[in-house]
């Protein structure tokens, strides 16, 4: 985040950076500059290609920054100096070096080019219409932000205020990834979510070319559009010609997975339910309500890493085989992860059941010895296969007593000389305690238990029982904890954490949730005995033995490819009130905030922004903004998805959205000639100016015509007719035409007097009234009428405009009222009358 | 079928033109409420709206599926339909997909199918599917959002699909520069060889499928959006449009003007769907925007025999069962599929169904033979024999299309999931 630089710094040529490594992340999406654009935004359909990913947890585009108006350069107001790219030191990395593959080394790869699609909407490159006028800052110094550092750049920034604080800090030395002494409490690491810790990342746009010329961009939600200007380095001459290009650069890549979508789509459900239901259970079943939502969201998890497996599979494309894989350990890690936070967390087991948990934890997800023992145990003799002892370890690391004491009694029935060693390996086995799920025993009578199986054990061993076989001696050794031991199986277990639980199941059983921490910690030190630095999703599940919930969340959105699992995770740790609410320094809480970000990505994608609808409902605070102003965003192709949209805003009392969506179906249909669906809409928006601009459109097209087009429409206006004087106007003139075709002379001349009267006729109208009125009088129950004492004479009711002088046709006009005040309804007269005018106006009969 | 909910059913509305009373449809909402809840007590495994029915397998396939058909079946046959095709909407490349149930041996101990459907082929389409029919056996017309309307065959011996018969802008606007752009074709119907398709435009095709060319055009037949079609007779067509109108047009007739045109009253609710009684073809069922359905006798009147209050959004698809029409499904926006059910003996039901005063003005009009007039048209609310189910519990995004044959219902939402259930009448 440099904006903030002291601008005492000459402003030196900016060094040619060669294009780094595109480390994985950003997409970017490359157009053609488009005519205006649509004030709804529809993607350019075009190539991609990728630049990085931003940092994590940074405020995204804020949707307000949009202007959903044809792209201004958004220069305006950044304050920013002129271009000054900070060179990046060389040899730097972009990102600490621990990143491995493995589960969260690889997730964000550069994906391949794909074929083109060939933009169908290309336009003329002649028209750019990204003007660089007003362009003072070079967007090459934002080049390197990313697009939050470019928000904060764009719009005066949220984040200004910290960045102030950090300018004069000396910069680290390294972008470390972690922040060293954040890990104190809560309130530290709450205080480590707000710092900054990633650096910015420097994007690079293929094709685009900031060393020749500036760069603008623009804010969309989730996404950024960048394009060249006209503007040379310097800011002051002309920098050759303009090329044509826009680039669309996205955000949130993961959305875009096919594959995804069903995490997506399935888990909404789940979340939904979440927010549905009831608050008020009491404690134990809420408790139990929580932790089936957690399995669900794991479920889900599972299902779709399922189908990746499938994908990876069937595909033949190697880069898609290796995405596809990525995607299953990213998967995998996702659910180890959730798993623990539901074990620690959701379900805070007690001490005691908390180890058969994290046994099951250990079972379920270290799967790589399990096609060992599948091997070995459908082979046909499972006692003399190589691996047999691997497994009967496997068994007792694991804590499956049965299933290692089964396999050893076929080993044992093949050894009747040592039967009896046999024997009591298994007995030890067999006795060993556990913890119980129920109620059945306290603590202290397991622990009393336990000891004194530890100690039969102990005695095994010293009298050298087993000493004859070293298999069953290291099991014996196993069974009594001895680390040294268990650190010998090291390959089977494979990871510190299986380690962690092998070790507190044969030293501490009982051990309490806040113990966890020192144990997780000499365990993964053990194991890794300094060879190799943990990887991300080491220092996740460390973070989550600490029970450093903020750190696991920060952790996990600094490593995870997308904002799913941190937004759901957050949420239902915070529906299990585990949370503090503190508030971010942006909005609001963190809950809250990770929501938004995850449907702001939701809402980005052309088909999955109805699942985001519900996230926004759901934050209490920006969510409805925030919906507001995607909302509008979204293309109307159809009326079908406009009925839907509209349907979204009206269940939640969004005026201003619902007349602004009915008002642009209706311009659509004006523009395509449909006036009858144009006016549906504009009724259904109840907005009276367009009701009465096309209310005349159709007393024209009659002027012109001599007849109504759309009189299904007109005939059935009903009340909606009351909208706008010139609706009300339209649909009562055509109900005269329409009693007076019946021949319903009397009521006709009445409706036409009132017409008359009501002072809602357009000017330009009144000559074909009263042309109108002229057959009428001939009428004789009509003339009677016209007469009457009651009734007002006709021209005491006509507007000054048609009187006054100056139009040409005023002469004939007042003859014609004058005949009109004088009764003489003679048809000579009116056949006279009119003749100036006959053109545009249509006799009744 | 009947949710083990207590209370009666809820009562018809009564006789139009009158809207239901507000009392009735919140019984039947009630009634929805108490199926969801019973069901949804058997929740809690993964699937979350399949697991409150065990018959009910879902699948999540990463498009938005816009509508559902079964295949028909042949004349003679007495299996159930194994495959159904579905189109998909708003998505960057949208599909026409043939999915199959049941053919691959998963039939679980019970007999009741166990698997998953399966994807046999799919096709990309341009645009979203509007609406989709089959044809025969083999061909599926599909309505675009560009206005083309294609006829697809399903190649049974390699699983493929391949475009057929495609006709190109079926359905356009002239704009103010006299360019061409594409209207949404928003709903087609066959009768084959005849294809009727339907648009935002206004416009009404005939085409005939091994020609190319439309038999016959009706332009400006509406002058707001059609939203669907159906088959009357041979030779007449009944249309929905967006302002609350029916409207009967007679093919053989050469004026572009609609025989008869009956509509709701006054307050011009858009229709969204249409369905015609299979064996009474005076009886149409239409479904709004405001998720009422509405039940018409088109020999008499011009106002629906009922006004049914049924979903809280737009009523997307109304189906009466092809061959048991005593059933009726609608699915609607707000995420809901109810099953009407008019086939439940009088005789079972407890006598305190009688409404009470607001029925006895229509005594005097049942005085014909019940057993004649259909349940639909029965306008006496003291032999109210209307159960309803609502099928989805739990759900939260629209139900944009479903379809009915012999036992098996499918059904596609904008979750992007497609819902079987084989034994609806188990």
């Amino acid at each position: 985040m440099e904006t903030g630089r002291p601008p005492a710094l000459p402003p030196s040529p900016p060094p040619l950076l060669p294009p780094p490594a595109l480390p994985a992340g950003y997409e970017v999406r490359r157009g053609s500059p488009g005519a205006p654009r649509p004030r709804r935004w529809a993607l350019p359909e075009s190539r991609r290609s990728q630049t990085p990913r931003g940092s994590h947890g940074a405020p995204a585009a804020h949707p307000r920054s949009a202007s959903g108006k044809p792209a201004e350069p958004a220069t305006a107001g950044s304050g920013a100096e002129p271009g000054l790219p900070r060179p990046r030191p060389s040899g730097r990395p972009r990102r600490p070096s621990s990143r491995p593959g493995g589960a969260f080394g690889a997730r964000r790869r550069f994906r391949g080019e794909r074929p083109a699609p060939a933009p169908n909407r290309r336009r003329p490159a002649a028209r750019p219409s990204f003007t660089p006028a007003g362009v003072s800052a070079p967007a090459e110094q934002r080049r390197g932000e990313g697009p939050e550092g470019g928000g904060a750049a764009g719009r005066g920034g949220r984040r200004r205020g910290q960045r102030r604080q950090r300018r004069g800090q000396p910069r680290r030395g390294l972008p470390a990834r972690r922040q060293a002494g954040g890990r104190e409490g809560s309130a530290a690491a709450a205080a480590a979510m707000e710092e900054l810790d990633v650096e910015p990342q420097l994007m690079v746009v293929p094709g685009a070319d900031p060393s020749a010329r500036q760069l603008c961009f623009a804010w969309g939600p989730a996404e950024v559009l960048v394009c060249e200007t006209l503007f040379g380095r310097r800011g002051s001459g002309e920098g050759g010609p303009s090329s044509s290009r826009v680039f669309v650069v996205r955000r949130d890549q993961d959305i875009y997975i096919q594959t995804l979508r069903k995490l997506f789509n399935e888990s909404h459900g789940i979340f939904v339910g979440l927010q549905r239901s009831e608050e008020e259970l009491a404690g134990k079943s809420r408790k139990a309500q929580l932790v089936q939502v957690s399995k669900n969201y794991r479920s889900v998890i599972r299902a779709c890493m399922e189908d990746m497996h499938q994908a990876a599979i069937s595909t033949r494309d190697p880069a898609l085989h290796s995405q596809y894989s990525t995607q299953v350990s990213i998967l995998s890690a996702m659910e180890l992860i959730w798993n623990l936070c539901e074990i620690l967390f959701v379900e805070a087991a007690a001490a005691g059941p908390l180890l058969l948990r994290l046994l099951d934890w250990v079972r379920l997800h270290v799967c790589d010895v399990d096609n060992m023992v599948r091997e070995v145990l459908s082979s046909e003799n499972p006692s003399k296969h190589e691996l047999f002892w691997n497994v009967v370890d496997v068994f007792v690391l694991q804590g499956r007593m049965d299933e290692a004491r089964h396999l050893l009694s076929k080993e044992a029935s093949a050894n009747p000389a040592s039967v009896n060693m046999y024997k009591i390996l298994d007995d030890l086995m067999k006795k060993m305690p556990m913890p119980s799920l129920g109620n059945t025993q306290t603590l202290t009578e397991m622990e009393l238990k336990w000891q004194h199986w530890h100690e039969e054990c102990q005695r095994y061993l010293q009298d050298g029982t087993f000493a004859s076989n070293s298999h069953m001696e290291s099991i014996c050794k196993i069974l009594l904890g001895d680390e040294d031991a268990i650190l010998e199986k090291k390959e089977l277990m494979t990871t510190w954490y299986h380690f962690l639980v092998t070790r507190l199941l044969y030293s501490h059983p009982t051990v309490k949730p806040m113990e966890l921490r020192f144990y997780a910690q000499s365990s993964m030190d053990l194991f890794l005995g300094g060879e190799s630095s943990p990887e991300p999703l080491d220092t996740i599940l460390m973070a989550a033995f600490e029970f450093e919930m903020h750190q696991v969340i920060k952790e996990c959105s600094i490593a995870l490819s997308n904002w799913w699992f941190v937004a759901h995770l957050t949420d239902l740790l915070d529906h299990c009130k585990l949370l503090q609410s503190h508030n971010l320094y942006f909005g609001s809480n963190m809950r809250e905030f990770l929501l938004l970000e995850y449907a702001s990505g939701l809402f980005s994608h052309h088909s999955l922004w109805q699942l985001g609808v519900d996230y926004f409902d759901h934050c209490p605070e920006y969510g409805r903004v925030y919906l507001e102003l995607h909302i509008e965003r979204i293309p109307l192709n159809t009326e079908q998805k406009a009925l839907k949209v509209l349907r979204i805003c009206e269940q939640r009392q969004m005026h201003e959205q619902v007349r602004s969506i009915c008002k642009i179906m209706a311009m659509k249909a004006l523009r395509n000639n449909r006036l009858g669906s144009a006016l549906s809409w504009s009724i259904r928006a109840k907005d009276a100016a367009f009701a009465t601009l096309i209310s005349d459109r159709f007393l024209k097209d009659y002027c012109e015509r001599g007849c109504f087009s759309d009189l299904d429409l007109i005939d059935n206006l009903g009340p909606s007719m009351l909208l706008s004087d010139r609706l009300t106007f339209l649909g009562k003139y055509r109900e005269f035409h329409r009693l007076y075709g019946e021949k319903r002379f009397s009521e006709a001349a009445k409706l036409l007097l009132m017409l008359m009267t009501a002072h809602i006729a357009p000017c330009s109208f009144w000559m074909t009234l009263l042309t109108d009125a002229l057959p009428l009088l001939e009428q004789k129950e009509v003339s009677m009428l016209v007469t009457g004492d009651k009734a007002p004479h006709p021209i005491s009711f006509l507007p000054d405009k048609v009187c006054g002088s100056g139009d040409p046709l005023s002469a004939p006009r007042l003859g014609l009222a004058l005949s009109v005040q004088k009764n003489c309804g003679s048809s000579r007269i009116a056949q006279q009358s009119k003749c100036p005018i006959g053109g545009s106006t249509q006799d009744p009969e | 079928m009947a949710g083990p909910g207590p209370g009666p059913g809820p009562g018809p509305a009564g006789r139009a033109p009158r809207r239901a009373p507000p009392s009735l449809s919140l019984r039947a909402r009630r009634r929805a409420a108490a199926n969801q809840q019973a069901r949804g007590g058997a929740g809690g495994s993964r699937r979350a709206a399949g697991a409150a029915m065990e018959d009910v397998c879902a699948k999540f396939v990463s498009q938005k599926i816009s509508k559902t058909r079964w295949r028909p079946l042949p004349a003679a046959a007495l299996q159930p339909p194994d495959l159904f095709a579905t189109g998909s909407w708003d998505n960057e490349d949208n599909r026409v997909s043939i999915w199959s149930v049941g053919e691959l041996g998963n039939v679980g101990l019970g007999g009741e199918y166990q698997g998953e459907p399966q994807l046999l082929c799919d096709i990309r389409h341009n645009g979203d599917v509007m609406d989709m029919q089959f044809l025969d056996q083999e061909r599926i017309v599909v309505a675009s959002s560009t206005g083309t309307v294609t006829v697809f065959r399903h190649h049974q011996n390699n699983q493929t699909l391949s475009a057929n018969q495609r006709w190109e802008k079926a359905h356009y606007h002239v704009d103010q520069n006299t360019s061409c752009g594409g209207a949404a074709c928003t709903g087609v119907i066959c009768n084959n060889p005849e294809i009727v398709t339907v648009g935002e435009d206004g416009r009404i095709n005939l085409f005939r499928a091994d020609q190319k060319d439309a038999v016959r055009t009706i332009d400006n037949a509406d002058s707001s959006t059609l939203h669907a079609v159906t088959f009357l007779r041979t030779t007449e067509i009944l249309t929905v449009n967006s302002i609350g109108q029916l409207k009967i047009w007679d093919l053989r007739q050469q004026r572009n003007e609609p025989s008869q045109i009956l509509s709701l009253t006054g307050d011009r609710v858009p229709l969204h769907c249409v369905d015609r009684h299979p064996n009474q073809q005076h009886i149409v069922a239409t479904g709004g925007q405001d998720g009422m359905l509405s039940i018409w006798d088109i020999r008499q009147g011009t106002m629906p025999v009922s006004l049914l209050n049924a979903h809280e959004a737009e009523m997307w698809e109304v189906h009466f069962h092809p061959s048991n029409p005593d059933h009726l499904f609608t699915c609607s926006e707000d995420g809901s599929l109810w099953h009407w059910d008019t086939s439940t003996d009088i005789s079972e039901k407890p006598s305190f169904l009688h409404q009470g005063g607001r029925s006895t003005t229509y005594f005097s009009h049942s005085t014909i033979n019940q057993s004649v007039v259909s349940a639909w048209l029965s306008n006496d609310p003291t032999k109210d024999r209307m159960e309803i189910t609502n099928l989805i519990p739990n759900q939260t995004l629209s139900v944009n299309s479903l379809d009915i044959l012999g036992p098996c219902l499918v059904y596609g939402t904008d979750a992007e999931a497609i819902y079987v259930n084989r034994q609806l009448f188990a």
